[in-house]
């Protein structure tokens, strides 16, 4: 029988890529077996879903940029709105 | 004036207020998915000023934020081709030899996945869950981080992954396989092993 650790990465290869008959069979095989296994491949799906939450925008966690970062950022900004006037007037 | 629309599209851009307004947002984006705080901070400069040289571009289709991420993609893409030889060498030659971190040597789980409870899905809904995303994510190796964002964040195909980072297949399965793993363990330590009934074995 397949071990957890080869299922596992299959598990992980799934969700990148059809897998060939012999390769999910035994996989089937396995999960079918192992108690441990279907949880991470729970685990796996609840990721991608979380991914694609976050893609979304859904998830704002407590990052921010640091006070210098802003500082300078403002700077470039400021900087640069100097050098390029709008174009709005030549229209 | 107020009555002509494209010059109403025009007014929605703001870009004295984008630092104050789209910032973080921005900061955030780049730094989970590049996981180098610096670099984050360059590129959301470098997509500021971008984005003010090319402000006569935006069509006012999308909203602001997602113009300016937009624009911010842009950058992260050049800089992941930019930066693939940086990659330590290390991290990608032969990573079927490096320690087996998950698995003992029978191939069994070090460290058995936990149930995470009927729904994990409501977890979702909680604000604090993203800090521990975030932290997770950011806590990976960067070459782990970057594979993982480029797969499940960004939605590109493996292979487009392979030709942005000049891997093979296989170096990216493995990555992929590495930072989910992570990532699960990372979460399941630090979120859902303190949520009720997260623990069961």
């Amino acid at each position: 029988m397949m071990t957890c650790e080869q299922a596992a990465r299959l598990l992980s290869d799934s969700l990148d890529r059809p897998l060939p008959l012999r390769q999910r069979i035994p996989l089937r095989m396995h999960l079918l077996m192992c108690k441990l296994c279907p949880r991470f491949l729970r685990q796996l799906l609840f990721l991608r879903e979380a991914a694609k939450k976050y893609a979304e925008g859904e998830g704002e966690g407590e990052f921010s940029l640091s006070p210098d970062a802003r500082e300078r950022i403002k700077r470039s900004l400021a900087h640069q709105s100097k050098e390029v006037p709008s174009r709005k007037n030549e229209k | 004036m107020k009555n002509n629309p494209s010059n109403e599209m025009r007014q929605a851009l703001n870009p004295e207020t984008w630092l104050k307004d789209h910032g973080d947002y921005l900061f955030r984006y780049a730094l989970v998915r590049l996981r180098d705080k610096t670099v984050a901070e360059e590129l959301v400069q470098e997509t500021f000023l971008a984005a003010l040289k090319g402000k006569e571009q935006f069509k006012g289709h999308a909203s602001e934020r997602t113009w300016l991420v937009g624009i911010l993609k842009h950058k992260m893409m050049d800089y992941f081709r930019k930066s693939r030889q940086e990659i330590p060498v290390s991290s990608l030659t032969s990573p079927e030899e490096s320690p087996e971190e998950f698995f003992d040597r029978n191939g069994k789980w070090k460290e058995q996945p936990s149930h995470w409870g009927n729904d994990p899905r409501e977890t979702l809904e909680k604000k604090e869950f993203w800090n521990t995303f975030e932290a997770c994510m950011t806590g990976m190796p960067g070459h782990l981080s970057k594979a993982f964002a480029l797969r499940e964040i960004e939605e590109l195909e493996s292979e487009e992954i392979c030709n942005l980072l000049k891997i093979s297949s296989t170096n990216l399965n493995v990555s992929l396989f590495r930072a989910r793993t992570r990532l699960a363990r990372c979460l399941e330590k630090n979120w859902f092993g303190t949520s009720p009934g997260g623990k069961k074995v």
